[in-house]
């Protein structure tokens, strides 16, 4: 009687019985890969807008604090984007004729709003709040970047729910002082004694900020 | 066989992502509701917002002036105010740098005698080619800025150019 199996056929079972172990296992890793990649976080994607506006110019280069645009961000869950009058307190005066700015004079005149695209999009199940994390001493560049580097803005952190608990977690080293919260720029490391000292300075009880409830309802 | 199907929908479920997008208004949603295409709708004509009498109250009554409110005045100043009057008030600030028409000094004869009510009123709502600032800052923290003109009217006018306190320095520094 003839074998039924070829001489082969151990290999290739043993090869069958790896790959049922592997094909999983590197399914869920790249699943898992591609979830935390840009192209799926939006991290460093610039974002197209109405108007080439530019952070840095504003922010670094002539010294105009976040919250004179800003101006809900420490009292409201939301940063607050301008309304036109805001730009147009400058710019009724300043750079009247530039073509980049046509669509905030065309705004101003017609009182249509300008659509700005968001850069920053949380899942509609997190509830974020501005106000919370500026009073606890989060800067905005511990989550926003380098702001006055950035002449197109855009994404600096993944938003990933990781991301979220790294700091959740251990919050201490990513506060600042009060004196730099609003800085275009990131104040660079600090030690974990500073971290310490901040928590205090800002009356942070670690103990409920990995709670689900924290962000989500 | 039930339940590993049972586990195989579980599976598919999970990668739903309806949840991430919800079908609601969120600040600055937009909506196919209105024409204009914003979820946000503009004030009913006469509409009374919540704490509007409150805040109507507190233009008409300054707070007392301590530490703490000139503390408050002068970082409302330095966020709403410096671009344009200066540090110092001098009206030199980094946007009048760059064109734009300057405003009266704040430390001349006139704005030293003008009383705090004047300045009340020209934050509220502007003053020449100055935009009315009533909608973003809020009637103590006006109160709390005319307090800290009176102090840069009390302290040294005459600080020369060069000295740290006129710098219009930009947050950040000149990186």
């Amino acid at each position: 009687m003839a074998q039924i199996f070829h001489a082969r056929a151990n290999t290739i079972i043993r090869i069958c019985l790896a790959l049922l172990l592997i094909v999983p296992a590197g399914t869920v890793a790249a699943w898992m890969v591609v979830m935390r990649s840009d192209y799926v976080t939006g991290r460093n994607e610039t974002v197209t807008q109405p108007v080439m506006f530019s952070h840095r110019h504003h922010t670094a280069e002539i010294g105009i604090d976040c919250r004179y645009c800003h101006s809900s961000v420490e009292d409201s869950a939301f940063a607050g984007i301008p309304p036109t009058e805001t730009c147009m307190t400058c710019h009724s005066q300043l750079f009247t004729e530039a073509d980049m700015l046509a669509p905030v004079r065309q705004s101003w005149v017609s009182g249509t709003r300008l659509n700005w695209n968001r850069v920053h999009d949380l899942p509609d199940y997190v509830y974020f709040n501005h106000s919370v994390h500026l009073a606890g001493g989060v800067a905005c560049t511990t989550c926003h970047g380098a702001v006055g580097e950035m002449r197109l803005t855009r994404q600096v952190a993944p938003l990933t729910m990781e991301w979220c608990l790294s700091c959740h977690r251990a919050p201490g080293k990513n506060l600042s002082p009060r004196a730099t919260l609003y800085d275009p720029f990131p104040t660079e490391g600090k030690s974990a004694e500073e971290g310490h000292a901040l928590l205090a300075e800002y009356g942070i009880d670690t103990s409920g900020l990995t709670d689900c409830s924290a962000c989500h309802r | 066989m039930t339940r590993v199907l049972f586990l195989c929908i579980l599976a598919l479920a999970a990668c739903k992502q309806d949840m991430v997008d919800q079908a609601k208004d969120k600040a600055y949603s937009a909506s196919s509701v209105w024409d204009d295409g914003a979820s946000a709708r503009p004030f009913v004509a006469g509409t009374v917002a919540r704490g509007d009498l409150a805040r109507m109250a507190a233009v008409q009554q300054p707070p007392e002036v301590d530490a703490a409110l000139l503390a408050r005045g002068q970082e409302r100043y330095g966020i709403f105010c410096a671009p344009c009057h200066g540090l110092t008030g001098r009206g030199d600030g980094r946007v009048v740098q760059r064109g734009f028409p300057a405003p009266p000094d704040y430390l001349s004869d006139r704005l030293r005698a003008a009383p705090a009510e004047h300045f009340m009123e020209v934050i509220a709502n502007g003053y020449g080619v100055m935009f009315p600032y009533g909608a973003r800052v809020a009637p103590r923290d006006r109160w709390a800025i005319v307090a800290y003109i009176r102090a840069l009217q009390l302290a040294d006018g005459e600080v020369t150019r060069g000295h740290p306190a006129r710098d219009a320095v930009p947050v950040g520094g000149g990186r």
